[in-house]
């Protein structure tokens, strides 16, 4: 028997968005990152165009988390309170393809800080390195509002990735993303109804489709990654299948959740089945890269050097066997 | 492959003579077509329509066992993606056991491989297969670690050496346990013979899709079928792709050479590499992996990815609403309120557990979800929480009148209190994990 390959012909494409800006287009970046454009399910190299990569940032704070991992302080101990210098050490050290600024701290039950201090903060890193930024924000919709716009206003012409808006609290925000020309990230709870209904709401106040990035909510490994491992593969496969309202490139942040859950900081002495922590901890945030990366993840905000090193170079080799397809 | 009604009455003897209790054999062909009747209704089917309806009745992608009483079942998959359906068969880990390592180190790992068991969210979870490479060309050492892996543990076991005459011995140790055989050159009629008339199953290597075809081929027509397809590859993007390939053409094309499970030893620089590139192949499509080196927290993470991407998705898993005891508690122990998820379950009674006093724990019918899906969803609320909590008459169970509930929805206490008369609500701590240390600052009954 002979065998052909079949192959699936998609009409959809993947929107293309870049993030960053060089002098040239009115930024200080020294590059900037460009996700997306695949026409064909992720690493399906042989029926479809895939031109970039996925990216791989890694994140600094305003404030020091207050459950940060041990061994995560490990690497960066030293800098964990001086978001400039960290963002240099995960750029020059680790390989950072972006560095995301969590202004955790602003939140009114987490510091309070005010929109000033964090645009300074975020100044601090624009000037300590020059990669692309992602702003990183939380859920005090009267807040963040306030310190999005501020964050927007002083680095206007920068092209960051604004993190994030949900559909009760968009406008402020993505006003301000179209004022001072960012891109912006548009999250919703696991929910492919909800993702749309976002982008088309984004999309009837002119926003530029080109910046648009979608958060599909990332849960952890065992802890509700079954639900955004489909939602993720339902999304793309809706995208490539023409609906675009779905075919944007979509960010994930195995970082921030796997940290926050027991398997990670649980030491060995009281669960001596979960195995050695100083592996786990990396292992628990590679396989919930891992997994959503085959459905469908451009942009990955990873926190374990190690791990990022890791996922990093898996995505590189996969993009090697684009050659001979 | 699924045949139309005319295809299959193309193959009937197109008589109409009625034996099959059907008027014509077209309505017969029908019936067969929406699998309302059986070929073996008509007397006069031949030979040929017997085994073409018999292969189309097959699944696109074959069972295969390995092992004894315990089996491992892989493969019967019917769908590409998760959500369309559901994974039935879970990935199977192999641990390697080298036979240079020598007989007492492989013994102690053996052992302590059978014994690792890890529960997760009320289930089991353990290694599944031991695969013995003949890396020491030692006829002894192979044999004896055969031995040693079969006396000491029921797990079911994948041979990989390249002497057959080593081989033949290695299979015969292992008769009536269904082991399987990885072979690494292209597949001859010395293998055939070995595993004809046998339930050994063979794991089939290629470089190229036509080579794998022209094995398996050659493999269904010598009557073996219990097959693995090992695609060789070292890029783990190729790897991805072929696996994608394979399944398509099984699932989608009805490739019948492709129709069975698929199988990677993971090859790796580290170990974290290690995880990265399994974690990979376990959701895309491998049905075995097999893992260099034993590590209990990669199995931990592996084992929870697993139980992961194979849960039905059509059902969260879920516990039964109701009032569970934790320790010994007495009418006079707390009570503490929580959903019926069960990962929130698991985690919840574990932590109470943990702190080491009893308890009472109501476990409200949230609809298998978590606290806060379930709250914002309104299952997990004052009203519904405190109707559960008449339904089940905890009044007269209980003494105590204070209850926690979990510290995420601290904003539905005082719309529990209202339709809870007579109750104190305490609102607890919001991650389970400082459940120990909450226990001890608060008075809770
Ligand atoms: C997986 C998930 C889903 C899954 C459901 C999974 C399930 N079976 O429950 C799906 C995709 C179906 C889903 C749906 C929705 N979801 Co949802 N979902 C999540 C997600 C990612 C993880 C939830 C989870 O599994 N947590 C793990 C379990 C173990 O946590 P837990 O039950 O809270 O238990 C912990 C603590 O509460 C504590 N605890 C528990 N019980 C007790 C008891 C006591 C006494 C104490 C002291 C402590 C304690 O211990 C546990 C461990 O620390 C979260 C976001 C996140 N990362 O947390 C959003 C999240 C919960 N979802 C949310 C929303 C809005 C929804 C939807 C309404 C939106 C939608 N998509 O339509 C729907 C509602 C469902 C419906 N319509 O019926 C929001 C809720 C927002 C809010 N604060 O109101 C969240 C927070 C996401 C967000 N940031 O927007 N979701
Ligand atoms: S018994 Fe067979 S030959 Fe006779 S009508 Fe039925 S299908 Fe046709």
């Amino acid at each position: 028997m002979n065998f052909e390959i079949p192959k699936e012909v998609n009409t959809g494409k993947v929107a293309e968005v870049t993030i960053g800006a060089t002098s040239e287009q009115g930024g200080t970046r020294s590059h900037t990152v460009t996700i997306g454009g695949s026409t064909s399910l992720p690493f399906h190299f042989f029926e479809g165009q895939h031109p970039h990569r996925p990216a791989v940032a890694m994140e600094v704070f305003d404030k020091t988390p207050k459950k940060y991992l041990d061994s995560l302080m490990d690497y960066f101990g030293d800098v964990i309170d001086k978001p400039g210098e960290m963002a240099k050490k995960c750029v020059d050290e680790y390989g950072a393809e972006l560095i995301s600024v969590r202004l955790e701290g602003t939140h009114p039950e987490k510091g309070d800080k005010s929109a000033e201090e964090a645009a300074e903060t975020v100044q601090q890193v624009l000037e300590s390195v020059r990669v692309p930024l992602i702003i990183s924000g939380h859920s005090h919709f009267e807040k963040i509002n306030k310190v999005m716009k501020k964050v927007c206003e002083v680095t206007e012409g920068e092209n960051c990735l604004i993190n994030y808006v949900e559909t009760d609290n968009y406008k402020t925000i993505a006003a301000a993303c179209i004022a001072y020309k960012h891109t912006l990230v548009a999250q919703s709870p696991i929910d492919v109804n909800l993702a749309k209904q976002l982008n088309i709401l984004l999309t009837d106040m002119n926003f530029p489709p080109e910046r648009i990035v979608m958060d599909p909510l990332t849960s952890t490994l065992g802890y509700g990654l079954e639900y955004t491992y489909s939602i993720m593969e339902r999304i793309r496969n809706d995208g490539l299948a023409g609906d675009k309202m779905l075919a944007f490139p979509m960010l994930i942040n195995p970082g921030y959740e796997s940290f926050r859950v027991k398997e990670t900081w649980a030491p060995e002495k009281e669960y001596p089945d979960w195995g050695n922590l100083e592996q786990r901890a990396a292992y628990w945030e590679i396989a919930t890269a891992m997994s959503l990366l085959l459905t469908g993840t451009e942009l990955l905000i990873m926190y374990h050097p190690r791990a990022f090193e890791v996922v990093k170079n898996k995505i590189i080799e996969m993009y090697e066997s684009k050659k001979e397809s | 492959m699924a045949l139309s009604g005319l295809d299959i009455f193309k193959l009937l003897p197109k008589t109409n003579c009625g034996d099959c209790n059907v008027p014509t054999c077209m309505a017969f062909a029908m019936k067969l077509a929406q699998k309302k009747a059986d070929l073996s209704e008509c007397p006069h089917a031949s030979e040929e329509a017997k085994v073409t309806l018999g292969a189309a009745s097959e699944p696109p992608i074959r069972l295969v066992k390995i092992g004894g009483t315990n089996a491992l079942e892989v493969g019967n998959e019917t769908v590409m993606f998760r959500h369309e359906k559901t994974f039935f068969h879970p990935t199977g880990v192999a641990i390697e056991l080298r036979t240079s390592e020598g007989e007492e180190k492989l013994l102690s790992k053996i052992k302590e491989i059978e014994g690792y068991n890890v529960e997760r969210v009320g289930e089991e979870l353990s290694a599944d297969l031991f695969f013995i490479s003949h890396d020491s060309k030692n006829k002894e050492d192979f044999l004896k670690t055969v031995v040693l892996a079969k006396e000491n543990s029921a797990k079911g076991i994948i041979l990989d050496c390249s002497d057959e005459e080593i081989l033949r011995e290695g299979i015969e140790l292992l008769k009536d346990t269904c082991p399987a055989v990885l072979l690494k050159n292209e597949l001859s009629d010395k293998n055939i013979e070995l595993t004809q008339n046998s339930d050994v199953s063979l794991i089939l290597t290629a470089k190229s899709y036509d080579d794998l075809a022209k094995q398996t081929e050659k493999a269904r027509n010598s009557g073996v079928n219990n097959l693995i397809l090992n695609l060789e590859n070292q890029n783990i993007g190729n790897q991805l792709q072929h696996n994608a390939i394979l399944r398509r053409s099984a699932l989608k094309k009805y490739f019948k050479p492709f129709g069975y499970p698929l199988f990677t030893y993971i090859h790796a620089e580290s170990e974290l590499d290690m995880l990265a590139r399994a974690s990979a192949l376990l959701c895309k499509y491998d049905s075995i992996i097999v893992l260099p080196k034993y590590d209990k927290a990669m199995l931990y993470t592996l084992f929870t990815l697993r139980q992961n991407i194979y849960t039905d998705p059509q059902k969260p898993i879920q516990v039964d609403p109701k009032v569970y005891p934790i320790g010994e508690p007495t009418p006079e122990s707390p009570v503490f309120v929580t959903t019926n998820f069960s990962l929130t379950y698991f985690i919840v009674s574990g932590e109470i557990e943990n702190s080491g006093i009893s308890a009472h724990l109501v476990v409200a019918d949230a609809e298998g979800q978590s606290v806060l899906t379930a709250w914002a969803a309104g299952k997990f609320v004052g009203e519904t929480i405190a109707k559960f909590i008449k339904d089940i008459k905890l009044e007269q169970q209980v003494k105590t009148r204070k209850i926690v509930i979990p510290g995420l929805v601290s904003q539905i206490s005082g719309d529990l209190e209202d339709n809870l008369p007579g109750w104190e609500v305490i609102v607890g701590c919001q991650e389970a994990s400082d459940i120990p240390s909450f226990v001890k600052s608060v008075k809770l009954t």
